[in-house]
């Protein structure tokens, strides 16, 4: 079992937690004007690297605040956790959709 | 390659078996190809098969950047069923699973199918509803199924428990007699030896590290033991599709999950069946061997590590146990993780792409193995031909975009 540290409680069983999925996935400022490759992209498209990934969690059965991770999707290796709103560590992670 | 019959066997018992030819060469790679299909389990393994025997095509190389199936179709649990509810997925299930039921004599390769029913617990209204409309769907779609109310589920698998008073209650299930299970290698063993046999050579410890284009066409991969030219490549490759995708610069709808099962001690035969329960996420049958196979759950988060947290095979058991309590006191021998390549819409992709000459098969979740033989039937038509069958042309890379999803969350009998 992994242990999370949530940023507002400490550190935590990993079955206090789930997983979000991708973090740093924006919705498109003017929906009305997409292209259906770019609501596919926005909806349905993954990086899903082998690697560095950066997530979403939510401590659900603790303070109920979400959160976003830096994780190692090969070791399981949590790199950083960082609040919602903060820019990922630039050096863990390439460029993530929607913080260009 | 040696035709396996009972006199071949006579024959080489005569000899202390030591006559028996290799299974399959162990190629060297050519620097062309007409196919290269890139990933050696299961569905690659398939496909390589179908592109010979069903369209002639012989000019093709599996690359394998472990060894032959390794991944996947070494680590699933063998349940075959095809009592998908939409359609298409009927049709596609379906196709596979008439192909499971003459592959033993079609690649002389015993797959050791074994048709014993598969039954999908029912445990709350809601359930029962689903289970019955799936029924109703299957029958008309050709499909075999039938609705089993409580007593009539003890009836079938008498050591299940039926009590009302646990926390998930069995009120009926649905049963397709003709699901079953299979041997995991022989498919593939079986599918290398007769794609072997026809002149695909089978490349292993050869990973992909790049795919070659030239002016938006592919023309070749490349691997760790050199550049190797194709005018098609096909991609199979399971759990790592969106990290191969990503060398040709597409973007995939998948995320990669560990999925993990685990086998008991052997035991003496009690049960004859499968059967499976979403609502709880218990997949059981007992092996040739006597030892349970038992499938979990997804992990929530995304891996390629291939092991998961036990806290899921924690709550599987627990389950287990309170639909069998006669397996209370089974030891667990091993537990493994596979990576599942789970699409948006829980249904595959077998495809073309944006990129001309680039077909990718992904997208298959928990539930890849029973398809293996129709995964490659149809992937072999569509490279072939440069488009999609009828029975896979719903399920293509463009539905994302176009809205045409298949979604069979929840009603593909299981929640993935």
């Amino acid at each position: 079992m992994l242990k999370i540290t949530c940023p507002y409680c400490g550190p935590r069983d990993e079955i206090e937690f789930r997983c979000g999925g991708e973090a740093h996935i924006t919705r498109p400022k003017e929906p009305g004007r997409l292209s259906d490759d770019a609501w596919a992209d926005y909806v349905f498209m993954r990086s899903n690297p082998k690697g560095n990934h950066a997530e979403r969690w939510l401590h659900v059965n603790g303070c109920r605040r979400w959160f976003n991770a830096i994780r190692d999707t090969v070791t399981h290796e949590f790199k950083a956790i960082y609040r919602v709103g903060d820019s990922p560590p630039a050096d863990l992670i390439g460029p993530t959709r929607g913080t260009k | 390659m040696t035709r396996f019959s009972i006199f071949s066997l006579a024959r080489n018992a005569l000899t202390g078996h030591t006559g028996w030819d290799r299974q399959w060469r162990s190629s060297e790679l050519k620097p062309d190809y007409d196919v290269v299909i890139v990933g050696g389990g299961g569905h690659g393994l398939s496909t390589a098969y179908y592109l010979a025997k069903e369209h002639g095509i012989t000019n093709v190389a599996v690359l394998e950047k472990g060894w032959l199936a390794g991944g996947n179709v070494a680590r699933n649990t063998t349940i075959i069923r095809s009592n998908y509810l939409w359609d298409e997925s009927a049709a596609i299930y379906e196709h596979a699973l008439r192909l499971w039921e003459g592959l033993s004599q079609d690649l002389n390769y015993n797959v050791m199918l074994s048709q014993r029913g598969v039954l999908n617990l029912a445990h709350n209204l809601h359930d029962v509803r689903e289970g019955r409309r799936r029924a109703y769907a299957n029958q008309l779609n050709g499909v075999d199924a039938e609705w089993l109310d409580a007593a009539a589920v003890k009836d079938f698998c008498p050591i299940i428990n039926i009590s009302p008073d646990i926390r998930h209650p069995v009120l009926g299930a649905t049963l397709q007699r003709r699901g079953g299970v299979a041997r995991h290698d022989a498919i593939a063993w079986g599918m290398a030896r007769a794609a072997d046999a026809r002149g695909v050579d089978i490349i292993e410890n050869c990973e992909v590290t790049g795919i070659r284009r030239e002016g938006g066409r592919v023309v070749g991969v490349e691997t760790s033991k050199g550049l190797v030219g194709a005018k098609k490549v096909g991609l199979v490759a399971a759990g790592h599709s969106s990290v191969l995708a990503e060398l040709a610069g597409l973007r995939l709808p998948i995320e990669s999950h560990p999925l993990q099962a685990l086998v008991s001690e052997p035991i003496k035969p009690v049960l004859d069946t499968v059967v499976m329960s979403g609502t709880v996420h218990v997949y059981v049958s007992q092996s040739d061997k006597g030892e349970l196979v038992i499938g979990a759950g997804i992990d929530g988060f995304n891996s390629y590590a291939q092991r998961g947290s036990l806290h899921v095979i924690t709550s599987q058991t627990g389950a287990l146990i309170e639909l069998f309590p006669i397996f209370s006191r089974l030891k667990m021998m091993r537990s493994w993780g596979g990576i599942v390549d789970v699409s948006p819409d829980a249904s595959p992709i077998v495809s073309k792409t944006p990129i001309d000459g680039l077909y990718i098969n992904c997208g298959w979740g928990t539930g890849g193995f029973k398809a293996t033989p129709g995964s490659g039937w149809a992937f072999a038509h569509t490279i072939a031909n440069d488009r999609a069958h009828s029975v896979n042309a719903a399920f293509s890379l463009d539905r994302f975009t176009s809205g045409a999803l298949i979604d069979e969350h929840g009603a593909a009998a299981v929640a993935h």
